[in-house]
């Protein structure tokens, strides 16, 4: 490892980083999944209730950029992140990759650093939508707080994608990506204010990733529920060591594996 | 002597109960073509792996350039092509020639791969809208682009038509001839024969034969007999000499190793045989001949499908 020119090191990072965007941002599917729905959803819901005033304070349309936000940059986490490990592993992409003179860790490093610029397009599309749509204001270093916690935020479901993608086959990581993401999402209260659902999913959501995250985006305008930032902090840094060790077993078990 | 371009020794994989690869020793020299071959299941691609460091043995040693397969350093001087089914679909030819180039210090012009593969003209097309000939190119044109000193190619021309098979056979060979080592798996007897300097057949994951192609045909086999007989395939293995009976559309085949005796003998006992015809073993008979002798030979391995294999009891050593 050591011994390799830093400049050439530097460039091949770049490439690596730069072909992952521009695969990514070929698969229209994705893009729609990724960055079309979420501000489809959000003009939605922020037209329709986004001038009501949230729980603990400010608009619900500035609210609703912390949890649609977290919403989405999990389910782009989850789809590019998860979705291409799984699918690439299964092809025999990601053996050819290991074999390859690459540095193993610039594969998942151009992934992640994909998966946060998505994340951070996501908060600036969102932002713009609720200025432009919902009457939304939103002062520069709150913002930056907001859009920070958010795109930081995507480094745990980053794992939880690299778990699924090590553990679900390549045909079936979608299916499970869709199969939780959702009623998760719901759960944690990303699609509504935790405080208008049901007793039984405050209780549940506690327990959920999903909820930490949003909470911890919540925090910056100052709209909160109960519990210390530093707390949901600590819960999704134990969250993404689980996940990363579940990876870690799952490219194990692929080394002991036959294969074709 | 000059340090093995990579080496197995006593190397043995088990994956759970199942033993891929027994106690296997292979040195490949500097400049070589070397052909593992055998049918599926054999060992090959493991034997691959472990030379690549994607597989630790589970007893033994793999060395690349008489290091540890999985240093960079070393990797930078290997080309690969195993098989993969599908690269990134929406990354163009030069994009991903241009991506993997970036991985080795002094790679070759992109312009060059792209001419030397035979990819000219579909530069621009993305990976998902290639032939499957093109598609096979462009997996050999990430092997080349590193401009390494070893090739390792995991079964190159599998589900390629024979013209395009014999295409990629000519592209392999020139290259070959600038001083490169070349390691190749295949269960294609043709192309190792087409290709290789020196043969390593593999059977139940041990080496049953190594040898230049011409010592391999003789060593395996001997002579081959072609003749329209009477008499039944039992009859024939039961023979003493006879290694293996094979049908082809007209005549009887048999491999064996002292032909004079065979002939005399077939002439006795069926007077009526005609047609006769005594030549050297190919390579195809040598093979069938060393895997028949090892317990278990699938005939499906073969290519030609009408090659019927017939496990000699007696004259099998």
């Amino acid at each position: 490892m050591t011994g390799v020119p830093r400049r050439w090191r530097l460039r091949l990072y770049a490439l690596e980083c730069w072909y992952e965007l521009v695969k990514q941002l070929r698969m229209p599917m994705f893009v729609v999944f990724a960055l079309g729905f979420p501000v489809m959803f959000y003009i939605f819901f922020g037209v329709l209730f986004g001038r009501g005033s949230a729980p603990g304070g400010g608009s619900l349309g500035t609210y609703y950029i912390a949890t649609y936000g977290a919403f989405s940059v999990i389910s782009s986490a989850l789809f590019g992140f998860g979705g291409s490990v799984a699918t690439e592993r299964g092809q025999g992409w990601m053996l050819l990759k290991r074999a390859s003179p690459m540095p193993p860790e610039a594969y998942f490093i151009a992934k992640l650093a994909v998966s946060l610029l998505f994340a951070l397009t996501i908060v600036v599309l969102l932002t713009i939508c609720g200025m432009a749509f919902v009457g939304v204001r939103v002062s520069l270093p709150i913002w930056s707080r907001l859009a920070a916690t958010l795109v930081a935020g995507a480094v745990p479901f980053c794992a939880l994608g690299l778990a699924i993608g090590y553990w679900a086959g390549p045909n079936s990581a979608v299916g499970v990506v869709n199969l939780i993401n959702l009623p998760m999402a719901i759960v944690s209260g990303l699609w509504m204010p935790i405080e208008m659902l049901p007793a039984f999913a405050r209780g549940v959501a506690p327990l959920l990733p999903p909820y930490h995250y949003s909470q911890l985006a919540l925090a910056t305008l100052g709209a909160g529920r109960s519990g210390s930032p530093l707390g949901h902090a600590l819960v999704l840094v134990g969250f993404s060591g689980l996940c990363l060790t579940l990876a870690y077993a799952g490219y194990l078990r692929d080394e002991g594996k036959t294969y074709g | 002597m000059t340090e093995p371009v990579a080496e197995l020794r006593g190397a043995t994989r088990r994956y759970d109960r199942v033993v891929a690869l027994d106690r296997v020793d292979l040195a490949l020299a500097a400049g070589q073509v070397t052909a593992l071959l055998g049918p599926n299941g054999a060992g090959k691609t493991t034997a691959v792996r472990l030379v690549l460091g994607l597989t630790r043995p589970s007893e033994g040693s793999a060395r690349l350039f008489g290091r540890d397969p999985r240093d960079l350093a070393v990797r930078q001087r290997v080309g690969i092509m195993l098989q993969v089914s599908k690269v990134p679909e929406t990354l163009k030819v030069s994009e991903h020639l241009r991506l993997f180039s970036s991985y080795y210090p002094s790679p070759l012009p992109a312009a060059e791969v792209v001419a030397l593969t035979g990819l000219t003209g579909v530069e621009d097309r993305q990976f998902g809208k290639l032939s499957g000939g093109q598609k096979q190119r462009l997996l050999f044109a990430l092997a080349l682009c590193g401009n390494p000193d070893l090739l390792v190619l995991d079964e190159p021309t599998i589900g390629l038509d024979v013209e395009s098979r014999r295409a990629f056979w000519q592209e392999v060979r020139n290259l070959v001839t600038r001083g490169r080592s070349l390691l190749l798996t295949t269960h294609y007897i043709e192309e190792a024969d087409a290709l290789a300097d020196r043969i390593v057949v593999l059977q139940g994951g041990r080496i049953i034969a190594d040898g230049t192609p011409a010592e391999i045909k003789t060593g395996g086999a001997g002579r081959q007999i072609r003749c329209v007989t009477r008499l039944t395939d039992d009859e024939l293995a039961a023979m003493p000499g006879v290694r293996v009976v094979r049908h082809d559309k007209n005549r009887t085949l048999l491999v064996v190793t002292a032909a004079e005796r065979v002939v005399q003998e077939l002439l006795t006992r069926d007077p009526s045989l005609s047609n006769l015809d005594v030549a050297d073993a190919t390579l195809e008979d040598a093979f069938l001949a060393l895997t028949a002798a090892a317990p278990a030979a699938p005939a499906s391995a073969m290519p030609s499908s009408e090659a019927r294999t017939t496990c000699p009891e007696r004259g099998s050593r």
